[in-house]
């Protein structure tokens, strides 16, 4: 039993900007920082295009907060907006105090470049290495803290609760196979989103939605799950991300007859219109037959060419270099070949404004939580900056909570059961997890995608069904204890398919769309209706579903034009 | 395309193992490794995140050089043979021990030593793009340690510091906004710091971010000397 005041699982953006956030107000403290692969391998790394703040004269507080909620489709919670925007320009001048190399202006100042659905060229970004570079400099400054202990390689399975209190967490020792109980006084989960539930994604191999997963398992309801983000420009056949920074800094989409076809349907806009709207754009002219063909499918141009060398090399170095490596395509010189890509899980573990779940001493934040500020769409740039400005958020709450509680406890009854779980009753069947995986990855990016209907979604349900069925005769091939990546995929495959029963049940509710969320039989928002949250409760027989209003607090919702 | 591997584990010890893949095309050496998982041998453990070669998760030996397995093209061999990276200890197969590699990071004090910031009211410094530019390139290492399995310091000197942890602590070094440098330079110089280097150059050679760790280490010797 290893134990600590606060337990942080997670370390990426949101995880260890908790970190930092305790560490800079206490010395006491003792902060176990917990993650499945070491900290500055996380998704995090992978965010390119940058970071919404506002900085500068002639933008605005309300702006910004007026284009995440026109964003969001009006379904994110406008208060949490108001409070988020304020938040964000003190996270990025912070990142910066601690080291992150920021692109800058000619005169030194932190420069900033434009997004999709801004009405302020707003992003800050480090080359097109956001992400990476805002990992690294958290890290770094963790290191230089005492308090801090690292678990790297640990894999969530389980937490500890009691009379609606958080005890700890239960966790496999990847290198020797141990499960591991964390004594906490305060957990947050920091676990990141549900992408590789798709095939076709952006997200790195390890993003299964194990916090979410666990989080739906203990009872605490899944927020908003139906809305899916489709990213535009996802480079074939990876799905490695081509970051909407390629059109911030003015490139094109273009489709096989060489028309920007954006004028059609975002005329004000063109390719920065929100990346629902393009997405669904893109995915309208593939359909339609206007897309490129290709062994890996159809595919739509993006053009870089008529940028120039000097400014891809300076403003878009990674884009080139993938581009090069994984599709032997030089963005100088001829256009990416894109499609729409599985991006970001805009639903998740519910939490209020302050991080907190219904579990007492139990936060979530980043990516695997839903406060929400996003709603049916996140803006670009809009969920590193929440990684930072809620992962502070939730080390302060933790922190305050950790100070003024009790000594928890992990009661024995709960380590034996979590044992024999893991290492006695899964995998003893004869079904193999990676072809589960496979064929759930094909319902996602078939039924689940950007155009949605009725038929299609009740034919995902029954599968999803029909794979659980499966899962429950899983195999476990390998018995030994160091690093067991079959029973660790084993493990994933089992949170991925709640998370999905999920998501498709949300998704066959709600009759109407909104944002990400498009449902060719109900084409429409309908506001009456559905301007609400979806909260999906465990239940052994699939998820059980309850609504709660959109807090609403000075735009009233208006049609979504761009 | 058959792919050689040189797995390891506690029963059998180090052994040689092969398998045929089929080959499809912009087929990486990792799209490989993960068709032998899933469909062949589902204990072959590797490690892998992004698959973009940006989270420095995935490096190993192919065919006798360090690479990053999801940025290296199967199509440029005849067979692709795998092995872990050398200097490290072997856990599994090909994921060795990275916690002290990680541990020599850490001794370079690699964060900018600041003692200005102001954590409740932060306040933007000014760097030019030319300041910007001086340190930028040493930023970008993933942490993979190729350098490391090639350096032959590292390999005879357990307690070298290494290439990677002295990229960092010149990256940090060269950057305008630091107050650090005496601390740092004191760290890199001591016994096992930068005068340990054979100035062999492979650490540059087989860097998959170009990073150049020998020129970052030479920076610093000249450093150390003013």
């Amino acid at each position: 039993m290893i134990e600590c005041d606060v337990a942080i699982v997670g370390t990426g953006l949101a995880g260890m900007r908790a970190g930092v956030a305790i560490a800079e107000k206490s010395k006491k403290v003792s902060v176990a920082l917990i993650s499945k692969t070491y900290p500055i391998r996380c998704h995090s790394v992978c965010a390119e295009g940058g970071s919404a703040a506002v900085l500068r004269e002639g933008d605005s507080f309300d702006l910004h907060a007026w284009d995440t909620v026109k964003g969001s489709d009006f379904l994110a919670d406008q208060d949490a907006v108001e409070f988020f925007v304020r938040e964000c320009p003190k996270e990025i001048i912070r990142l910066e105090n601690w080291g992150c190399p920021w692109s800058r202006t000619p005169d030194g100042r932190i420069a900033q470049r434009a997004f999709g659905g801004q009405s302020f060229e707003r992003t800050v970004f480090a080359a097109d290495r956001t992400g990476f570079h805002e990992v690294h400099t958290l890290y770094e400054r963790l290191l230089s803290y005492d308090n801090v202990e690292f678990f790297n390689e640990y894999f969530l399975t389980n937490l500890a609760i009691e009379n609606g209190r958080i005890q700890g967490i239960s966790a496999i020792d990847l290198k020797n196979g141990k499960l591991e109980f964390f004594k906490a006084k305060a957990v947050i989960l920091a676990t990141g989103g549900a992408g590789r539930l798709y095939g076709f994604t952006t997200y790195s191999h390890q993003v299964t939605g194990d916090g979410m997963a666990i989080a739906y398992r203990c009872g605490i309801p899944l927020k908003d799950m139906e809305f899916m983000q489709f990213h535009p420009t996802g480079l074939i056949p990876s799905g490695i991300l081509m970051t909407e920074a390629c059109r911030g800094e003015g490139g094109y989409l273009r489709n096989r007859d060489g028309e920007r076809f954006m004028a059609k349907y975002a005329p004000e806009k063109m390719e920065l219109a929100p990346r629902d709207v393009v997405a669904r754009a893109m995915w309208r002219e593939i359909i339609e037959g206007r897309g490129f063909e290709s062994e890996h499918g159809p595919y739509i141009a993006l053009d870089l060419t008529h940028l120039g060398e000097e400014k891809i090399e300076e403003r878009l170095p990674m884009i080139r270099e993938a581009a090069i490596k994984f599709a032997g395509i030089d963005p100088v010189e001829e256009p990416i070949p894109v499609r729409p890509v599985q991006h970001y899980t805009m639903g998740g573990i519910h939490t209020n404004m302050l991080t907190e779940t219904p579990v007492k001493g139990l936060f979530a934040a980043g990516e695997c939580a839903c406060i929400s500020i996003h709603g049916a769409n996140r803006l670009g740039s809009n969920s590193t900056v929440e990684c930072l400005v809620f992962g502070r958020v939730a080390g302060e709450m933790a922190l305050k909570f950790a100070e003024n509680s009790k000594e928890p406890d992990i009661p024995k009854e709960f380590v034996r059961e979590e044992e024999i779980r893991i290492y006695d009753r899964i995998g003893k069947g004869d079904e193999n997890p990676h072809a589960i995986k496979r064929e759930l990855n094909n319902i996602m990016d078939t039924h689940l995608w950007i155009f949605r209907d009725e038929s299609g979604l009740k034919e995902a349900l029954r599968k999803i069904k029909e794979l659980k069925g499966r899962y429950d005769r899983v195999a476990i091939s390998d018995t030994s204890r160091k690093f067991n990546v079959a029973l660790l995929s084993t493990l994933e495959v089992g949170y991925l398919l709640d998370l999905a029963e999920v998501v498709a049940t949300g998704a066959l509710l709600r009759t109407e769309s909104r944002g990400a969320h498009y449902r060719l039989d109900y084409p429409n928002r309908d506001d009456e209706k559905w301007l609400k949250h979806s909260m999906a409760y465990y239940s052994h027989d699939g998820p059980r579903f309850e609504y709660f209003p959109v807090r609403i607090t000075r735009w009233k919702p208006v049609e979504r034009r761009y | 395309m058959k792919f050689r591997i040189r797995r390891f584990d506690e029963k059998r010890g180090s052994y040689w193992q092969s398998f045929e893949v089929p080959v499809t095309t912009a087929m990486t050496v990792l799209d490989g490794l993960f068709y032998i998982r899933e469909n062949l041998d589902s204990s072959l453990a590797f490690r892998a995140s992004c698959r973009m070669g940006i989270c420095g998760s995935c490096a190993v030996k192919i065919n006798g050089r360090p690479r990053l397995a999801c940025e290296t093209q199967v199509s440029k061999f005849r067979e692709v043979k795998i092995e872990p990276l050398d200097n490290f200890a072997v856990i599994k197969d090909l994921v060795t021990e990275f916690e002290g590699f990680f541990a020599k990071h850490k001794k370079v004090k690699p964060y900018l030593i600041n003692p200005k910031a102001d954590y409740e009211n932060p306040v933007e410094q000014i760097q030019t793009p030319e300041e910007l530019k001086v340190y930028y390139d040493f930023s970008l290492c993933i942490k993979c340690g190729a350098c490391h399995s090639v350096c032959p310091a590292a390999a005879t000197l357990e307690g070298y510091l290494s290439p990677a942890a002295l990229v960092s602590a010149y990256r940090f070094n060269a950057d305008s906004r630091d107050h650090g440098k005496e601390e740092r330079l004191k760290i890199v110089s001591a016994a096992d710091g930068v005068w340990r280097c054979h100035s062999a150059m492979e650490c540059s050679e087989v860097c998959p971010k170009q990073i150049e760790p020998a020129k970052a280490i030479q920076l610093l010797r000249v450093a150390t000397l003013r």
